[in-house]
């Protein structure tokens, strides 16, 4: 099965949460109009990266009762939809939040689990960490769905792939850093060559949708990109522009990559369970 | 060039195509941001302030560029020379505007003022010109400091640090020199010995006591790849060179960053009041 998968590597205005939404909506028009399947925003592409003290300002609740979710839930109905936000929960704990939208329905909401507070990063100051990484089905396979630091860490791609995801779609607002000599910054390296690995570890598709622009002085480098379970490039966006990047990806080609390289039939996932188990109750121990 | 270490100079060299295009939509997004297609800078005739020139006039087109030429009857034909050729090398509208007549008055009546109090008192003089000159111009002030006198606080504070925008405080002066050539900045600029141009003669190097070469390096080590003094000292610094200079950048901290506001309310600005620069609705 062939789809179509569209990365909107766009501009999000910080803190307007109308701007965004309107241009959501023209990157959907442009999308049904090339035959998209799946449109991926990137994180907090409804509000921007840095929203610090704006947060209560552009969180958002997940149901139709928001006008804003409804607009996208509406909009999910042409093709799928990925969009990031600032998630208020019920009981008014703020989370980068993204859904995975179809049909005019919600099919999973994910929290991100890592918040970097670290270096130029300050989400643990804002933010509440998500609890949950679970795969969920699509119409096209079954999915899982990360944002930004989430795949710095293994783990949480790992158990994913445990729980039965295809299909890794990660999303990301990584500032520019680590100019040297090389061809690329050394930031966007790092991130496509983890891509690359998760592809070719997992025998999965990676799907990265990564945004642009500029807030303060921090520079978003773009360069969106779709691996293969083979751990190469179907599609690499350019760096630094604004621009909705397509590509088609063939649901096969896990067939056959699975066949030559077992990988996840060899897999031995309760040698894990017990191996951290035992971790655990060293870790446990020890304190 | 005694404490400069070759494979720590090539760890320093940057892809200046990179660094062309983020500093290019830097300066385009941050002035689009202010709600202006404009921008003044003053041109000393200097490295930076020519390729902080050669960056606005890429992101803003040259004829939104406005360059002005500051001198002191002290400053070198050199510089306004070299000023020139930028400006014609670009195509950019500009002003000459002495501060001589300006400063004396103010010299005269402090005839014990240091080298050091005249050099910033002109520094100022010229940071009040290009805001005053932005109003009619219609443009934000273009900041030209690079990471290594921001570092060092080789700057007069509100003088030259007075500005809208910084592109290059985040290259080392060895890295602008790199910058320079890929965008084609006039050759003698990029050659000639680095000067504040304050007094006759002055270079940043013999003021400083060191070169830009070696000190950009201790620098890299030190805050880029954060190693402590006894790693660089095992790098090949010497500890007083190495010490000195960390001393400088801890003295100069507060020429970085804004004053503190002494914290009496719930909500205080500078402490619990965040929000991005950009931060424009």
């Amino acid at each position: 099965m062939r789809l179509n998968i569209g990365m909107a590597q766009m501009y999000p205005k910080l803190g307007d949460v109308r701007a965004n939404l309107e241009r959501h909506l023209a990157y959907v028009d442009q999308a049904s109009a090339e035959q998209v399947d799946v449109l991926v925003f990137p994180e907090l592409s409804l509000t921007g990266y840095q929203v610090q003290d704006l947060v209560p300002e552009v969180a958002i609740r997940a149901s139709a009762d928001d006008d804003v979710f409804r607009a996208l839930l509406e909009a999910s109905k042409r093709l799928d939809i990925v969009v990031g936000f600032v998630q208020e929960d019920s009981r008014n704990r703020f989370h980068i939040a993204s859904a995975y939208l179809a049909g005019g329905e919600t099919l999973h909401i994910h929290h991100k689990l890592y918040l970097p507070t670290y270096g130029m990063f300050d989400e643990g100051r804002y933010f509440a960490p998500g609890e949950r990484v679970t795969a969920f089905n699509t119409r096209y396979g079954r999915v899982g769905l990360l944002i930004c630091e989430d795949f710095w860490h293994v783990s949480p791609a790992y158990l994913l792939w445990l729980d039965g995801a295809d299909v890794l779609i990660f999303h990301s607002a990584s500032p520019s850093r680590g100019l040297d000599r090389g061809d690329r910054l050394g930031g966007s390296r790092w991130v496509e060559l983890v891509n690359q690995a998760y592809g070719s570890m997992f025998t999965n598709y990676v799907i990265h949708c990564n945004r642009v622009g500029y807030e303060d002085g921090k520079n978003f480098w773009g360069g969106s990109s779709i691996v293969d379970p083979n751990g190469e490039f179907v599609t690499h966006g350019r760096y630094f522009e604004e621009a909705l990047i397509t590509a088609s990806i063939d649901l096969n080609e896990l067939h056959r990559t699975r066949s030559r390289l077992p990988l996840l039939r060899d897999e031995r996932t309760p040698l894990v369970m017990r191996e951290l188990t035992r971790i655990i109750n060293k870790m446990e121990s020890e304190r | 060039m005694s404490q400069a270490n070759t494979s720590i100079a090539e760890r320093l060299k940057i892809n200046t195509n990179l660094a062309r295009t983020i500093l290019v939509g830097f300066i385009a997004d941050q002035i689009a941001k202010a709600g202006m297609k404009r921008a003044v800078i003053g041109l000393s005739g200097g490295l930076d302030s020519a390729v902080s020139a050669y960056l606005t006039a890429e992101a803003l087109g040259p004829e939104n560029l406005l360059a002005i030429r500051m001198p002191y009857k002290t400053s070198s034909p050199d510089s306004l020379n070299d000023a020139d050729a930028v400006i014609k090398a670009l195509g950019l509208p500009s002003m000459t505007i002495p501060i001589t007549e300006m400063a004396d008055p103010l010299f005269a009546r402090f005839p014990d003022m240091s080298e050091r109090r005249k050099g910033n008192v002109m520094a100022r003089l010229r940071m009040t010109i290009l805001y005053d000159q932005s109003v009619p111009w219609g443009g934000l002030v273009m900041g030209t400091s690079n990471k290594t006198e921001l570092l060092l606080g080789y700057s007069t504070i509100y003088g030259d640090s007075g500005v809208a925008l910084q592109p290059i405080g985040d290259l080392y002066k060895t890295q602008v020199r790199e910058l320079a050539a890929a965008l084609g900045v006039p050759e003698q600029i990029i050659k000639k010995p680095p000067s504040a141009d304050l007094w006759q003669g002055q270079t940043d190097e013999g003021e400083l006591g060191f070169t830009y070469a070696e000190v950009d390096q201790l620098l890299y080590l030190l805050v880029d790849e954060r190693y402590t003094i006894d790693e660089v000292v095992a790098e090949g610094f010497t500890r007083e060179f190495a010490e000195d200079v960390w001393r400088r950048v801890k003295s100069n901290h507060y020429k970085r960053t804004m004053p503190n506001i002494a914290k009496l309310s719930q909500r205080t600005i500078g402490h619990d009041f965040l929000y991005l620069r950009d931060w424009t609705t």
